[in-house]
């Protein structure tokens, strides 16, 4: 792990669309990243691995616990609600209570974005797993959204584990890989990312340098 | 949400004559063939206006040679000049899609009478 990554916790704004220089549309989504204060730096020798743990969002210092009082109070920074972990070689550079804004990434740069995709509840194989169901007509019979078979009979005589089935949908962390910024307005804070994000608006995402590609 | 709103106005264009289905209008569109740029005219009725805001189109549709043309751009998109109101028509639909079953003088679309002239 080479690629030194930089990244920003932001709330999803929700999507639009903008004109880009060929007067093109660009469906984009707009997220407001930051501003991020980093709460700990950890280092190879001390914790075994190099990060940067970065803190978003206002709390209730009310619902703040005493170990995580004490935790923001040693970086020297007012509680914050969410934490992520950067892990980046050049984690050394960065130090308790600096802050991080929109203005970490440029134009035109690649990122994955992370996040917690909306929860869809109790959903069946066809819009779980996209099986194509059973046919609409040639005699099939209250069983159009139906898996078919899910296995032979006393040979192997049971269900095999992993087998795709109905069940709880979404609310999952998913990462969406190699999205274009399109652009930056770091007077607001704001990234426009091309393209779709995980979550429902307002929801938190994390936003940082593609894993993959140069 | 207003932010995005904001984000949204900077990308529309506050020189859109008002215009309906039934009008006539003349589209001056900005063409770039390789690296000089002209100006075409697509001249035609409105049959629908859809959508809002950042998203809103409509769509002109021309009889060129004996064929229908229909055209479909962005309300507010970068590449249109000038947009024209020749004239106003008279017409009770929102979606003119009848006029292409219609040929000659039955796809027609009457001139509105108004009590107050037309700008």
């Amino acid at each position: 792990m080479t690629k030194q990554i930089k990244g920003i916790l932001g709330s999803k704004l929700g999507m639009t669309q903008v004109w880009d220089a060929d007067n093109r549309l660009v469906p984009v989504t707009v997220v407001q990243a930051g501003p991020c204060v980093v709460t700990q730096v950890r280092s190879a020798g001390k914790d075994g691995y190099d990060a940067v743990q970065i803190a978003f969002g206002t709390i209730d210092p009310r619902k703040v616990t005493q170990p995580m009082k004490g935790h923001f109070a040693s970086a020297g920074v007012t509680p914050r609600r969410h934490l992520a972990e950067l892990r980046t070689p050049d984690a050394g550079e960065y130090a308790p209570g600096q802050e991080l804004t929109a203005a970490t990434f440029e134009a035109g740069q690649t990122v994955d974005v992370i996040g917690r995709t909306k929860g869809k509840g109790t959903a069946g194989v066809m819009k779980r797993h996209g099986f194509h169901g059973l046919g609409a007509g040639h005699g099939t019979q209250r069983k159009h959204r139906a898996p078919g078979s899910i296995g032979a009979c006393a040979t192997p005589g049971r269900v095999f584990k992993g087998l795709r089935m109905a069940g709880r949908m979404g609310a999952v962390r998913q990462t969406t890989q190699n999205l274009t910024v399109h652009a930056v307005d770091t007077e607001r804070g704001l990234l426009l990312i091309k393209g779709a994000v995980p979550g429902p608006k307002g929801a938190v995402v994390l936003v940082k340098t593609a894993a993959k590609g140069a | 949400m207003n932010i995005l709103d904001s984000l949204d106005a900077a990308s529309l264009r506050d020189d859109v004559p008002d215009f309906r289905p039934g009008d006539t209008l003349k589209v001056h569109v900005r063409v770039i063939e390789g690296s000089r740029s002209r100006t075409q005219v697509f001249q035609g009725d409105v049959i629908r206006r859809s959508g809002g805001g950042v998203r809103e189109t409509f769509t002109v549709r021309k009889v060129s040679y004996g064929v229908g043309v229909e055209r479909t751009f962005p309300v507010h998109s970068p590449i249109i000049e000038q947009l024209e109101v020749v004239r106003r028509g008279a017409v009770r639909r929102a979606k003119l899609y009848y006029l292409r079953t219609r040929r000659g003088k039955a796809a027609k679309i009457r001139e509105k009478r108004d009590a107050t002239p037309s700008r």
